[in-house]
């Protein structure tokens, strides 16, 4: 019964680490001048979404169109053009949903303030919570000796 | 008693929230396309089975054209041929098919299988084109007016409400603006 499970548990194990093995999702063979160019290209197409399957960058994902648009970025890359620019191509064809990192610009501010709003009327609740609490303690120790006695 | 009531207040706001995001979540329909209103991508691209022949982008100014993306390979853009044949018929706007990421072959086998709606094929065989057009996916239909500015783009299948309601309408303003 034990040895039974214990092979379970090795069986499942066995099967993670057979995820870990897969091959790695960039398949063409890009060539690099220099490593910068290469860690450029990684940083780029890990923050570039592929269109198809929206809910993956292109660094990620096997779809026809995000093959074809990794070797757009190999090709600028390998032109001498800056971040800036290659990001600017993909924005200025498919939008700023191409971008897994909005830029903060008017309709964005909701989105880039939003988290900040909601930090600093959380640190007010805390301070009425505690003002309220300090206000409580301060009355408390005159009654409570008294409930003691009673 | 009364605090009780925020937790639950919160959860009703959450619900909203969710219902609100399952809302917009298919993204695919209600992207705007930066291309809008700016000018059609540079082309120059050989002409579907007819050697030596190129079409370019220049040679289209003056009158107002519809770009459909579509290939061989692309099941809805079987779907759609029906709406692309009909409007086809009315006569009322040059179609272009642009024939992308396929094998001519193929492409020229389905026209005549299914019948060839389009006034010319452009060859886009490596889908450079399609990426300056920031095609997703096929089929993808776009309305150039007579300047070569696109007006409208329609992404997935093309239906006769979208002929009626976006593209027909658009095709009679440029008529009564020119």
């Amino acid at each position: 019964m034990k040895l039974s499970k214990f092979f379970i548990l090795l069986f499942t194990l066995t099967l993670s680490v057979s995820v870990l093995a897969q091959r790695s999702p960039v398949q063409e063979p890009m060539v690099f001048e220099t490593q910068q160019q290469e860690d450029r290209f990684n940083q780029l197409t890990q923050e570039l979404r592929c269109l198809v399957c929206q809910n993956q960058n292109l660094a990620d994902s096997d779809a026809q169109l995000a093959h074809d648009l990794r070797a757009e970025v190999h090709e600028m890359l390998m032109a001498g053009k800056s971040d800036d620019e290659i990001k600017m191509f993909m924005v200025e064809r498919y939008g700023d949903f191409v971008l897994y990192r909005p830029p903060v610009q008017e309709n964005t501010y909701l989105l880039w303030l939003t988290p900040l709003v909601l930090l600093l009327s959380g640190a007010v609740i805390l301070r009425v919570i505690i003002k309220k609490r300090t206000v409580l303690l301060e009355s408390a120790p005159d009654e409570e000796p008294e409930n003691q006695n009673s | 008693m009364n605090s009780r009531i925020y937790p639950l207040l919160g959860f009703l706001l959450l619900i909203v929230l969710l219902v609100v995001g399952l809302n917009i979540a298919d993204r695919k329909t209600n992207l705007p396309s930066p291309l809008i209103g700016k000018p059609v991508p540079v082309f120059d691209l050989p002409v579907l089975a007819s050697p030596g022949q190129n079409m370019s982008k220049e040679s289209l100014l003056g009158k107002p054209y519809l770009v459909n993306f579509w290939g061989s390979w692309c099941i809805t853009c079987r779907a759609e041929h029906p709406v692309v044949t009909e409007l086809a018929k009315l006569n009322a706007v040059y179609i272009i098919g642009m024939n992308f990421r396929d094998e001519p072959q193929d492409a020229v086998a389905w026209l005549k299988k299914w019948g060839n709606p389009y006034n010319v094929s452009l060859t886009d065989f490596d889908g450079r084109v399609s990426i300056d057009f920031g095609v997703y996916a096929a089929p993808e239909t776009f309305l150039v007016d007579p300047s070569g500015t696109i007006v409208f783009k329609h992404l997935g299948q093309l239906t006769w409400e979208v002929v009626e309601t976006e593209i027909l309408p658009r095709l009679a303003n440029m008529e009564s603006g020119s």
